[in-house]
């Protein structure tokens, strides 16, 4: 097809790998958003996630928030916000953020959850505290579920920010969209192809951080996380 | 309200059509993950690869995918069936985990018990286990149309109606209303097609709603 070798031409094209506009500005940009966006998220979802896994509360309800989430469009969710807020570069953040929440607390309840009661059990009736459980038996055990929600929150962003390239952010999601307005199709594909190699190398550091965090200590269940 | 009201039709259109841009891969992605799912069961050694594979096609970004697809089917880039194709993708890669995980949930002894009573293998396959593995794919099912309804709004960005029309218009003219509308219905269509797949199960698997434990412990 022409428009592979038309999408390569665009790629290999020297102009499009410098100043504003460039591949190497905009990909900067992209994971500097994705890293911001999980980075808040985490420091929300992360201890609540925790604290709801630790004592079994509003179990229910965190279920069913993160489900509801999901049916969410995620287009219709960042439009609004921006329209609420006004243009720039912290409504879609937000949005972001609020996407990449249920994913990050899941991931936190879930695998403490997973760890079997007994163990906990032994631990308390050796005398550790509540917070070194906490610390030193569950998050150690869960540690491969929870880095499981930050590999899943981390590619919900780095998709949603290619959508929130239409509020007028910034980063790789923007060849797209621009390259759609113009009828610019190699600077789509082009775009798309960039987005697509981002997100599965993104997927593939996160799988080999999962195995790390599996690694570290004697292995728990067989099945996958 | 009164937007909605003098555009009732327009939004109306527009839901049929959401609807059925959601419907078509809900049901491609079920039906092509149904047999990967069993075989990659049946098959421990391919069960890692094909899983990693399919959690691959996941992490694709839904606006890049739409975006590249044209190129790789040779289909127009306005057309809908690139969302159909790439929405069928996305809706396979979770029913062949959640479908080889519901498969591997059927306890072998009940397996071994249809032999015994000589089921043959593909009488066991559709007669015993596919009921037994009923509610675990009705659990995945249902998360697949949910995201596949969300998802389908994406769609509006290349140029695809859909609700998701409603968001980039109601975006361009500064128009709060359009869009509230737009999520409500978006969410509501979700809602319908969930509330669909429960009923569905309850008439196709009676049993799985009569309190009796449906999986053995595995």
């Amino acid at each position: 097809m022409s428009i592979w070798t038309d999408a390569v031409d665009w790629l290999t094209d020297s102009a499009h790998w410098s100043g504003d506009d460039g591949v190497p500005h905009r990909l900067l940009q992209h994971l500097g958003y994705t890293a911001d966006t999980v980075l808040i998220a985490a420091v929300i979802a992360i201890p609540l996630g925790l604290w709801i896994g630790h004592t079994g509360r509003m179990r229910t309800a965190a279920v069913s928030i993160t489900g509801a989430l999901r049916a969410l469009p995620t287009l219709g969710l960042l439009t609004f916000i921006v329209l609420f807020i006004g243009i720039g570069l912290t409504p879609p953040l937000i949005a972001l953020v609020v996407l990449s929440i249920p994913s990050l607390l899941a991931g936190a309840y879930s695998g403490l959850e997973s760890v079997d009661r007994q163990t906990i059990d032994a631990a308390r009736s050796m005398g550790m505290t509540e917070w070194q459980i906490l610390t030193q038996v569950e998050i150690p055990l869960a540690l491969p579920i929870i880095v499981g929600g930050f590999r899943s929150a981390t590619l919900q962003v780095v998709a949603t920010a290619t959508v929130a390239a239409y509020v007028s952010l910034g980063g790789l999601g923007r060849y797209i969209i621009d390259g759609q307005a113009t009828r610019d199709y190699p600077q789509m594909v082009g775009g798309s192809v960039l987005v697509v190699a981002l997100a599965l190398t993104l997927d593939g550091i996160f799988a080999g951080l999962q195995r790390l965090a599996r690694g570290a200590r004697p292995a728990l269940s067989p099945s996958q996380v | 309200m009164s937007w909605l009201i003098d555009n009732f039709a327009y939004v109306w259109s527009l839901t049929v059509r959401h609807a059925w841009l959601s419907a078509v891969p809900i049901v491609v992605g079920f039906v092509v993950a149904l047999p990967i799912g069993w075989y990659a069961d049946r098959h421990p050694r391919l069960r890692g690869s094909v899983l990693g594979f399919v959690g691959i096609l996941y992490t694709i970004p839904s606006l890049a995918l739409f975006a590249v697809l044209p190129g790789l089917l040779g289909t127009g880039f306005l057309s809908p069936v690139n969302v159909i194709i790439a929405l069928s993708i996305y809706a396979a890669a979770i029913m062949v985990r959640t479908a080889s995980d519901a498969f591997g949930s059927v306890s072998p002894a009940v397996l071994d018990a249809a032999s015994a009573n000589g089921y043959s293998p593909a009488q066991r396959a559709l007669r015993v286990q596919l009921p037994l593995a009923g509610p675990v794919l009705l659990a995945g099912l249902r998360v697949v149309a949910v995201s596949t309804v969300s998802l389908v709004s994406v769609g509006a960005l290349i140029g695809v109606s859909s609700l998701g029309s409603l968001f980039t218009d109601g975006y361009r003219r500064t128009f709060n209303t359009e869009i509230v509308i737009g999520i409500a219905a978006t969410v509501l269509l979700a809602l319908v097609f969930d509330l669909f797949l429960v009923l569905m199960g309850r008439v196709l698997m009676p049993w799985a709603s009569l309190g009796r434990p449906v999986r053995s412990a595995a």
